[in-house]
């Protein structure tokens, strides 16, 4: 049997790293250790297959191609994250969606936002230069930032300006010329003639290059001079030292510790400078691959010291908390009901409010947002039916829990080897004692109070941190 | 100043993504306007002519019918010097009336500290949508965030009332303020605690409300409509914050401008029809504005982000009509192809904090600057 606390490591390594795990999850990683468990993260064999598209194909086959509304799409890719088996490379999908943020208010086109995720999957834990040349291809991207209108003879600046502020090097960087000339170096990269959407109905993008739209005179991009062109442009940034770090904060930020927001970068220290050189050296040292960040990053002492010093996201919370209780393990009837719940708390997938992606940490919370998050949890973590309750009631009866400070310790664990400070943990108990010890005679009444009181681990606010 | 003793409230509407200025009030017998938006401008018999230069672009019927009652102001070429063009922090400086360093603090939520210096009324500011703008946000000072009026409250799910009570005490403790329990931490403590007895407070608003307005079905109507509730049922609120988006309309201006102002437009109309219908509103100053204007001249779809916007007033004690000069179009004008902002917006915060109000506005909006007469 597995000690308390290398199961704590691995449930701080699984909610980061993926959508947190179930206890028979938590088990096997153990066994397998550490160091393996995150080689398998980063690199996972090919017959740990992600999220089962056959089975959404089958029962729900509008959310494969959801068209102009989000919200299919949206449970589509919840799905996914509550059932792959490939944690990670959802997860790293989940980051690149945040940094590159691409919206269907304006795409107007889930199903070329659903093309975006499985991009994001294939390439996200790759070489980070390369994923760039497949953005500054991607369709959904193209048109989000408009490289469609950016003409040899009408320059439109959206791309080029947002590949530098916010997908590359960060703010202060670069000049307003650099701007200039990165977007005449992306003219021509555009989408095939895009159909109208009467009488032909949404159709498929794909990249076009049109060398007749592409400005060929010169162009200086950062002290480089020539006929450059796109590939040019991204081989320049990849190389900047800025980039290196503001792609590394963002690794940071994301899965070790909430930073403040990325506006601020360039006038506050990142939080831990250490850690980011560590994690900047391995990004240049393997010629900017994610993965080497990743395995430097997880089995770090900094990311081992990190737990609970992040506020979780609205999709982490919906995620995690499904994949918990054990729910939409198939895609149940009401699984569209779940597509806008991570909205509800102010992170609507698939659709960030703009390109600089969410405000994240603290900025998740506000008195609406809380609510929605704490109703949430409680909502289906006290519900004895869920498989995953049952399961977890199940466990909690077998190793005999009785008295209520049993009932509080084993609670915790189940809701991810939660840490409490004293306070809330007197209060936990005291709401526990003055109901006395359990009554198993009475399972059904046993299960519910079981499943109040992991209702009430999910509302305190050490829950809030993942 | 309001002539009656009721205290002045404030609806903020902002039009996120960029605001085209040059398409939204138009210098329609400007040759330069059709000049400079070969594929994004409106036909001279849409645009409804305020003047014989200026007028609204064609959605905004409902706008110029109030504008005709005279409680429109318009604010022309509104900014701030040297715009980063980047909705972020262009929208972050609006904000936080930080033009020059990152702010933290919003402008609208320093508005509620001094309205509301002991924390009296947890709903003395309210944002209808998800989470919060920076406008809103100062540490310590709480607002409410409502998406959805008619579904809000703690822990809804437990129905046994005896459990749920039981729990709620339980929330209480647990959310009460500790010391030394980390910045992080206080705020989540305070945000729960401010959310709990907010929703007591506002669950009222939707059982008090009746009317025979009908509203138009999009979400800035919905929003504005859970506001007239809030507002209706008298419960202190003074801030009301919500937003409209998106306006970045670099691509498709053509079909998706008009709508976006239409449905900003009837909302307002059914909004102020709403309180006037219930004998209210003449203590309500509506604001509208946008992270910046946009560029001159179109892209062949679209605009892309400029500088200088427009900014509006609305309410009963609106002095209605043009206020400063529309920025002169002459390329030799331009910057960087942009309308050159002449006037500084925290100037309008510091009309509305101080005209509306009657506070000193310098520690709102971190200066001094100069004021327009529009109330």
């Amino acid at each position: 049997m597995p000690n308390k606390e290398s199961l704590a490591q691995m449930a701080h390594l699984m909610r980061r790293a993926g959508f947190g795990a179930t206890r028979e999850e938590l088990d096997r990683y153990v066994a397998m250790g550490y160091e393996a468990t995150v080689e398998e993260l980063i690199d996972p064999p090919q017959d740990m297959p992600a999220g089962n598209m056959a089975l959404l194909l089958r029962y729900m086959p509008g959310c494969l191609l959801p068209g102009g509304v989000p919200q299919p799409g949206q449970y589509n890719w919840m799905f996914n994250m509550i059932t792959t088996k490939r944690p990670l490379e959802e997860k790293v999908a989940l980051f690149w969606h945040q940094v590159f943020a691409t919206g269907n208010s304006k795409v107007d086109n889930c199903d070329q936002m659903l093309e975006q995720l499985v991009m994001f999957r294939k390439f996200g834990m790759g070489n980070y230069r390369e994923m760039l040349v497949e953005l500054s291809k991607n369709p959904a991207m193209l048109y989000w930032l408009d490289n469609n209108e950016n003409h040899r003879d009408a320059v439109n600046e959206n791309w080029g300006r947002e590949l530098l502020e916010l997908f590359s090097m960060g703010v202060s960087n670069y000049t307003e010329v650099d701007v200039r000339e990165a977007s005449r170096a992306f003219t021509g990269w555009t989408i095939a003639a895009k159909l109208p959407r009467q009488p032909f109905g949404r159709f498929p993008w794909a990249f076009e290059y049109l060398a007749e739209d592409h400005d060929d005179g010169e162009k200086t991009f950062l002290g480089h001079t020539g006929d450059l062109n796109g590939e040019d442009i991204i081989d320049i940034i990849a190389k900047e030292p800025a980039t290196a770090r503001f792609i590394c904060r963002h690794l940071y930020n994301f899965f070790v510790a909430d930073e403040v927001q990325v506006p601020a970068w360039t006038i506050q220290d990142a939080r831990d400078e250490d850690a980011l050189e560590m994690m900047i050296n391995a990004f240049e040292e393997s010629g900017y691959e994610i993965k080497a960040v990743l395995r430097t990053m997880f089995n770090s002492d900094f990311f081992k010291n990190a737990r609970y010093s992040k506020i979780k996201s609205p999709a982490e919370v919906v995620a995690s908390t499904l994949k918990m209780v054990g729910s939409y393990q198939t895609p149940e009837p009401t699984i569209p009901d779940i597509g806008p719940e991570s909205t509800y708390m102010g992170q609507s997938l698939l659709d960030p409010p703009s390109v600089e992606g969410w405000y994240t940490g603290q900025e998740w919370i506000n008195s609406g947002s809380l609510l929605a998050r704490i109703n949430f949890v409680a909502d289906r973590v006290a519900n004895t039916s869920l498989p995953g309750v049952s399961a977890i009631i199940g466990h909690i009866k077998s190793n005999g829990v009785n008295s209520p400070e049993e009932l509080v310790e084993a609670s915790l664990e189940h809701m991810g080897f939660l840490e409490v400070g004293d306070e809330t943990m007197s209060q936990l108990l005291d709401h526990a004692k003055a109901e006395g010890n359990m009554n198993w005679n009475d399972e059904a009444a046993a299960g519910t109070r079981v499943g109040e009181m992991l209702a009430l681990v999910g509302a305190t606010t050490e829950y809030q941190f993942g | 100043m309001t002539s009656t003793k009721k205290d002045p409230v404030i609806v903020v509407l902002q039009l996120t993504g960029g605001n085209d200025y040059f398409n939204t009030v138009i210098p329609y017998n400007d040759p330069l306007y059709v000049d400079n938006r070969p594929a994004v401008h409106y036909e001279q018999d849409q645009i409804i002519k305020i003047d014989d230069q200026l007028g609204f672009m064609p959605t905004m019927g409902p706008v110029k019918n109030l504008y005709d009652q005279g409680k429109v102001a318009v604010f022309h070429g509104v900014g701030y010097p040297d715009s980063p063009r980047s909705h972020f922090r262009s929208m972050d400086i609006w904000h936080t009336c930080e033009p020059d360093k990152v702010g933290t603090e919003g402008w609208a939520g320093r508005l509620a500290r001094e309205l509301d210096p002991n924390k009296e009324n947890v709903l003395t500011a309210i944002n209808f949508g998800h989470g919060l703008p920076r406008a809103l946000v100062v540490p310590g000072v709480p607002v409410a965030a409502i998406s959805d009026l008619s579904n809000y409250g703690v822990l809804t799910g437990i129905s046994d009332v005896s459990q749920r009570s039981k729990a709620l005490d339980l929330f209480q403790r647990m959310y009460s303020p500790a010391i030394g329990s980390g910045m992080v931490t206080d705020y989540l403590r305070s945000t729960g605690m401010e959310a709990m007895v907010g929703a007591d407070i506002v669950k009222v608003a939707p059982e008090m409300y009746s009317s025979s307005v009908e509203y138009p079905a999009s979400p800035i109507a919905a929003h504005l409509k859970d506001i007239a509730q809030v507002h209706l049922a008298g419960l202190g609120t003074r801030i009301f914050y919500t937003q409209h988006a998106s306006f970045d309309t670099h691509a498709g201006e053509a079909a998706a401008h008009p709508k976006l102002w239409q449905d900003v437009s009837e909302g307002i109309a059914a909004f102020f029809e709403d309180l006037h219908a219930h004998g209210e509103g003449d203590n309500v100053v509506m604001y509208l504005f946008s992270e910046f204007g946009r560029r001159v001249h179109d892209n062949g779809s679209g605009t892309d982000h400029g500088a200088a916007g427009v900014a509006f007033a609305i309410g009963d004690n609106v002095k209605g009509g043009m206020y400063g000069e529309y920025p002169s179009r002459k390329a030799e004008d331009l910057e960087q192809g942009d309308l050159v902002p002449n006037y500084d917006f925290r100037g309008l915060y510091t009309t509305l904090v101080e005209d509306h109000f009657g506070l000193d506005a310098q520690p709102i909006v971190n200066g001094q600057f100069e004021k327009l007469g529009f109330l």
